[in-house]
């Protein structure tokens, strides 16, 4: 296998975009990339493109906005994983060597329906009526068992809001750009407890895009090629809930420690993480998950500023986080967490995600992440999940 | 619907590990065991995909008890259901988990506890436009257990 690196990238500002396709949207974030890696489209030899809710031919839109070249196009849907996996697919076909110049698009058109949306006929329906098998539904369940092992409050996991809302103020790329404080997170509608309104993620509509090429080639194309240092795929394996509570944890931890194997490194070497925050509940539990602190540490270390920019709590929300802090809690990581503001304020038009996360990454490896650079970041982490469950992890180096 | 509800239609479970009786009080959740690996599931399977094997599998009943494992209180719930409600995952005595609805109890976080003590009921729900009945199952506190 060869190494891989990521020489173009693009992200378009995600929100909601009436007068547009999926594939405008897509092609707009292509020319971005192209651009970005000084490239025309002729010279990418396969496209990889990830959507969910346009499962069929959506590589083969987007060519038609954007260039019809003839070349290999493979359509990905995996969850809120699937740009993510479709990233995956690119890296392997440059890995392989069977490609030295490819491209990953994930994209994605919401609108306003998504996650709370009904299903199927109502008199057959299960929702609601033998428990509720939606997204908040799920991802309050997995807070709540977190709450039940470790006695994790709904403050932490509100603090992983204040904290991305925060971040997203700084990233002119995310669909809110809005601060809130504990108060108005915890205030704001209840959806499914413990998750407020602003502890979910929105719907919205986004693509983002990556060019890839083999190390040996990238610098002819940028001065500063990202490593691509581990690419990893899991599904859940059985556990006695399994089909009953989905389970978001194994899966992420099973991809982590591949993804550290392959990359030669550990949680500690890690500068930034984009997590997969569609909850403020799950984003606690990938911290452990992904060993960015101890099982059942997750609430000490959210409020122990860490994961937040800076690696500090910014002095205007210290008292917020005063009564939910352990003084005597050392993080033992360093990883600033969802720096774009997560899936919770930069948005998460579900194929778009995985490429989108990447993207982040890359901007602040490269020194490009303006406002809400993580000052010197080396090591970037991307983690995407999607239910019925796909995990990926990418490591990116400088 | 007055249409609808002229015709004589059939009363159906929900789901399928739910095995209607006769009467209501005779309703139970049904599971299989895989006899290859002793994998227990809930409801009826061909495949296990633990051993991945055929099985075969042997049909029991499960418990009609069990312990609340993890709950949440849906505020948003689709149209044709009353929010706010409690969905929660139960442990079944003897093994075996479910989703379901915690009812008979006012859906507070003060009012739920992890491990509280549940027992099964099966109710219609719904109803289609053929005119059949569909029967669910919900768990409601144990008196005196709690
Ligand atoms: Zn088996």
């Amino acid at each position: 296998m060869r190494e891989v690196a990521i020489v173009g990238i693009s992200m378009i500002k995600f929100g909601r975009y009436a007068d547009r396709d999926f594939a405008q949207l897509s092609a707009q974030a292509v020319l971005e990339a192209l651009k970005d890696a000084g490239m025309e489209m002729k010279q990418i030899e396969a496209l990889y493109s990830g959507n969910l809710y346009q499962t069929s031919g959506s590589g083969q839109r987007i060519l038609q906005q954007i260039g019809q070249t003839g070349i290999p196009v493979v359509n990905v849907a995996n969850a809120c994983a699937t740009g993510s996996t479709a990233f995956r697919e690119a890296y392997f076909a440059v890995a392989s060597g069977a490609y030295d110049v490819v491209m990953a698009v994930g994209s994605e058109q919401m609108g306003k329906q998504g996650l709370l949306g009904s299903r199927g006929d109502p008199a057959t329906s299960l929702e609601g009526r033998v428990g509720s098998y939606m997204m908040p539904a799920v991802f309050g369940m997995a807070g709540m068992e977190h709450a039940r092992k470790y006695g994790t409050k709904q403050e932490h996991f509100a603090l992983a809001s204040v904290k991305n809302h925060w971040h997203s103020t700084m990233n002119p790329l995310a669909q809110y750009q809005k601060e809130s404080p504990l108060d108005e997170v915890l205030n704001s509608r209840m959806i499914a407890y413990p998750n407020t309104l602003l502890m979910c993620c929105p719907t919205g509509d986004g693509a983002a895009a990556a060019i890839l090429t083999s190390m040996d080639k990238a610098r002819q194309f940028t001065t500063q090629p990202i490593k691509v240092a581990a690419s990893v795929l899991t599904s859940d394996p059985f556990t006695d809930r399994d089909l009953t509570l989905p389970d978001i944890n194994t899966l992420t931890r099973n991809a982590a420690k591949l993804a550290y194997e392959q990359a030669g490194i550990g949680p500690e070497d890690l500068d930034q993480v984009e997590l997969h925050d569609c909850f403020a509940t799950a984003e606690l539990l990938h911290y452990e998950n992904l060993g960015l602190c101890g099982d059942g540490e997750a609430a000490m270390h959210v409020a122990s500023g860490a994961p937040w920019l800076g690696n500090k709590i910014p002095t205007k929300y210290e008292e917020d986080v005063a009564p939910f802090r352990d003084k005597t809690y050392q993080p033992k990581t360093k990883a600033v967490v969802n720096a774009s503001g997560g899936l919770l304020s930069k948005g998460h038009p579900l194929g778009a995600t995985g490429v989108a996360n990447i993207a982040e990454i890359v901007f602040h490896l490269r020194g490009q992440a303006g406002q809400r650079q993580v000052e010197g970041s080396k090591v970037g982490l991307a983690h995407v999940i999607g239910l019925c469950s796909a995990c990926t992890i990418h490591i990116l180096q400088k | 619907m007055a249409e609808a509800t002229a015709t004589q239609g059939e009363v159906r479970p929900l789901v399928p590990h739910l095995t209607l009786g006769e009467t209501r009080d005779q309703d139970y959740l049904n599971g299989s065991v895989c006899k290859k690996c002793g994998t227990k599931y809930v409801g009826p399977r061909l495949f296990c995909g633990v051993c991945s094997s055929d099985g075969p599998f042997e049909t029991i009943r499960l418990a009609n008890t069990g312990t609340v494992h993890v709950w949440t209180i849906i505020h948003q719930a689709t149209p044709y259901v009353q929010a706010p409600y409690i969905a929660a995952v139960v442990d079944l005595d003897g093994g075996g988990s479910v989703n379901t609805n915690i009812v008979g109890i006012e859906p507070k976080p003060e009012n739920m506890k992890f491990g509280m003590r549940v027992k099964m009921f099966t109710e219609k729900v719904s109803e289609d436009r053929e005119g059949n009945s569909y029967i669910a199952y919900r768990f409601t506190p144990i008196e005196g257990e709690n």
